[in-house]
């Protein structure tokens, strides 16, 4: 098949560094996969099968696989916000803070406001209490980026203060009081058996999104062929079809041979009528719903700073703020934005963690920062401002949590855990800026 | 009001700064300064560093704010408070240090600010793409990396980048902020080029520069600042390389010369 790629570019050397090898270089080139990126799932692999091997076969298993994206899920939903902030040149040190401040509010409103209103188990409660987290979140994160982007102060200092202000607010809700249990439609957010999917919803999310993938390929490679630029050959397409098609059918193949407990199988089955004697069939987990949110919203927020203007503002700040706002951006109200939808996802992962623990406490989301800013900065975002993924940001989530989940396996005690944790972060921005440096 | 008008026919300026000042700290960069620009002109403005020219020229960007005076573009008074207001009248600026976000590509520094949306509101990168090539293909014909970011490029291209952001938009006013300081003798020539071309379009450009040859090379009128004072304005053909040398060190006004406030004697 005749390819355009060449209408163009007369000289495709040019495009391209020079100086590597034919063969793989060149086919890897052709795929125009991103390296850190390669490099990020590759780690994530050399973590997954070292504590498989360590572990003696414990930890590839669907259920650890199933329980460590559950256990990802909050942190990884915050750290695609951070990711924004960071690129920014910014950071935000109140986010665990935020979160149990808004993890209060949604206790609060559903097990003690709204039943007052409509009665305990209303069809609404969940998504009212939702709704009033994102709300409280972002006003919160609106109201810190203001005083950062409009009084002039630093953010460290503004979310340093805040981490105080909102942990201290969160306690003043109940005054301490720890809020149980939460409204039952609201705890499926959180996973366990009653949040998860099943196998055959989870089929038709995996297809949905293999097929939404293909053509978003397809789509950015006849507009790119239409004006006449350069595209991948076909067959470097396809491998990249095969691949994104592999992961998606591998991640719902994982999460369906995960079985439901006996006893909540024989359950579901006598709630139906049927006969629970003899073996009972093999009921799949499927996906977990705070998973399934999660990965809404990291293809929200790729959409957002990869196809939106604020996305590009955010990106143009990081690289030059003075050019930014010389280019007549209006730089501080997407500052006030970024920390406002920070925010906002905190509330979200407020209500995941909360309905998780099937209770609101005062402590939920401690220490929570740390590890989304770590897992931004491992995923690839640079300190230094204007670089970040938000992929990356989710696939660090899932690196710090492997971690914690394989020494746990490994019976590991909790003082070595931070110590691992923390060394790995030191190491993995070290490789990073190596990685930096080579490219110059 | 520069009797230099009457030399150049038509209606008025396209330009006019009138009376403009602005302090910093109790020390005045811009003292009640006035310039104007005619189309399809190009009015050098000379000085020493801190004689308060990049200062001025920050105001009619609108990176700055001026504490007093008056702007106007085709005669009707503007208010220019922020980069947008300016480029809204028409005026774009390359500044000296280029001002790139040196992390996004070349076609997101064009279109920074004024990005092209699809329908359903998203940016729509091909036909930015699309438009970059082109007026990039008209300024640095083998220009071709255009997936990276611009931190990638040379000294030249990056050059390159910043004109072709200023001049894609029908500016009416160009601002060149020592448009050749950072660029070799080829780019250059290739930057004095473009300068002939666009006057011919009818676009009037303030060139900033402390290199006088390259002034007297482009320039119509000069105007000449120190200390944050107009010394005086006079017509390239009027003058000496060494008188205005003078103009500049001294603050002296030669005979072909309008002398300003700032004037000596």
């Amino acid at each position: 098949m005749a390819e355009p790629s060449t209408t163009l570019s007369p000289a495709p050397s040019s495009e391209a560094p020079a100086g590597r090898r034919a063969g793989i270089g060149d086919a890897l080139r052709a795929l125009e996969l991103d390296t850190r990126m390669v490099g990020m799932i590759g780690a994530l692999a050399i973590v997954w099968i070292g504590f498989d091997i360590l572990t003696g076969g414990a930890f590839l298993t669907p259920r650890n696989l199933w329980n460590l994206s559950v256990q990802t899920a909050s942190v990884g939903v915050m750290a695609t916000g951070m990711v924004l902030v960071i690129v920014t040149r910014n950071i935000d040190l109140s986010v665990g803070s935020i979160l149990g401040f808004t993890g209060m509010v949604v206790g609060v409103l559903q097990a003690r406001i709204l039943p007052e209103i409509w009665g305990f188990d209303h069809p609404m409660t969940w998504v009212v209490a939702v709704l009033a987290a994102v709300a409280v979140g972002g006003a919160v994160g609106a109201v810190q980026g203001a005083v950062i982007a409009y009084l002039g102060v630093s953010s460290f200092i503004v979310t340093l203060g805040g981490l105080l202000v909102w942990r201290g607010a969160a306690w003043w809700v109940t005054t301490g009081q720890t809020v149980a249990p939460m409204d039952g439609l609201f705890k499926r957010l959180g996973g366990g058996f009653e949040g998860a999917i099943g196998a055959g919803p989870s089929w038709a999310v995996g297809i949905a999104a293999v097929l939404l993938s293909v053509a978003a390929i397809l789509v950015t490679r006849r507009r790119r062929a239409g004006f006449g630029f350069p595209v991948r050959p076909l067959w470097a397409e396809g491998v990249v079809i095969l691949l994104v098609a592999a992961a998606i059918v591998g991640a719902v193949l994982v999460v369906n041979s995960y079985p439901l407990p006996v006893p909540v199988v024989r359950r579901m089955m006598e709630a139906q009528g049927l006969s629970t004697d003899g073996t009972l069939p093999f009921v799949a987990h499927g996906f977990a719903i705070p998973v399934l949110i999660a990965l809404a919203v990291g293809v929200a927020m790729t959409f957002l700073s990869r196809r939106t203007r604020f996305g590009r503002y955010v990106f143009a700040i990081g690289g030059n703020p003075e050019a930014a706002e010389l280019s007549g951006i209006n730089t501080r109200r997407v500052m006030v934005m970024v920390f406002g939808l920070m925010g906002a996802l905190c509330g979200l992962s407020a209500c995941i963690a909360t309905a998780r623990l099937n209770a609101a406490t005062n402590a939920n989301g401690t220490l929570d920062e740390l590890y989304v800013i770590a897992a931004a900065i491992i995923g690839g975002t640079s300190m230094a401002g204007g670089v970040g993924t938000i992929l990356g940001a989710m696939l660090g989530a899932m690196v710090m949590q492997s971690l914690q989940s394989g020494m746990v396996l490994l019976g590991v005690d909790a003082p070595m855990q931070n110590i691992v944790v923390g060394l790995v972060l030191v190491a993995a921005v070290y490789v990073d800026t190596l990685y930096r440096r080579g490219l110059k | 009001m520069s009797g230099l008008a009457m030399a150049v026919p038509a209606a008025a300026p396209l330009v006019e700064m009138r009376d403009v000042s602005i302090a910093f700290g109790g020390i005045k960069a811009v003292d009640g300064v006035s310039i104007d620009l005619y189309p399809g002109e190009v009015v050098g403005l000379l000085g020493h560093n801190g004689a308060g020219k990049s200062t001025l020229i920050k105001i009619l960007s609108g990176a700055y704010a001026a504490d007093h005076g008056e702007i106007r573009v085709n005669g009707e008074p503007v208010h220019i408070t922020s980069p947008r207001d300016a480029k809204r009248c028409g005026i774009e600026t390359i500044y000296q240090t280029l001002a790139l976000a040196d992390n996004v590509d070349a076609a997101a520094n064009i279109f920074l600010g004024r990005e092209k949306l699809t329908a359903w509101g998203t940016l729509d990168d091909h036909a930015m793409e699309a438009e970059a090539r082109k007026v990039m293909g008209r300024l640095n014909p083998h220009f071709r990396r255009f997936k990276e970011p611009v931190k990638a490029l040379s000294g030249g291209q990056r050059q390159s980048v910043a004109i072709a952001r200023a001049i894609h938009f029908d500016a009416r006013v160009l601002i060149m902020d020592e448009p050749t300081a950072a660029l070799g003798p080829a780019e250059t020539r290739q930057v004095g080029e473009l300068v002939k071309q666009l006057k011919q379009e009818g676009i009037g450009i303030f060139l900033i520069s402390h290199d006088i040859h390259d002034v007297f090379d482009l320039a119509d009128r000069i105007h000449v600042m120190k200390n944050g004072k107009l010394v005086g304005t006079a017509r390239v053909s009027d003058v000496t390389q060494d008188e205005v040398l003078g103009m500049i060190i001294l603050g002296k006004c030669p005979p072909g010369a309008v002398p300003g406030p700032g004037a000596v004697g």
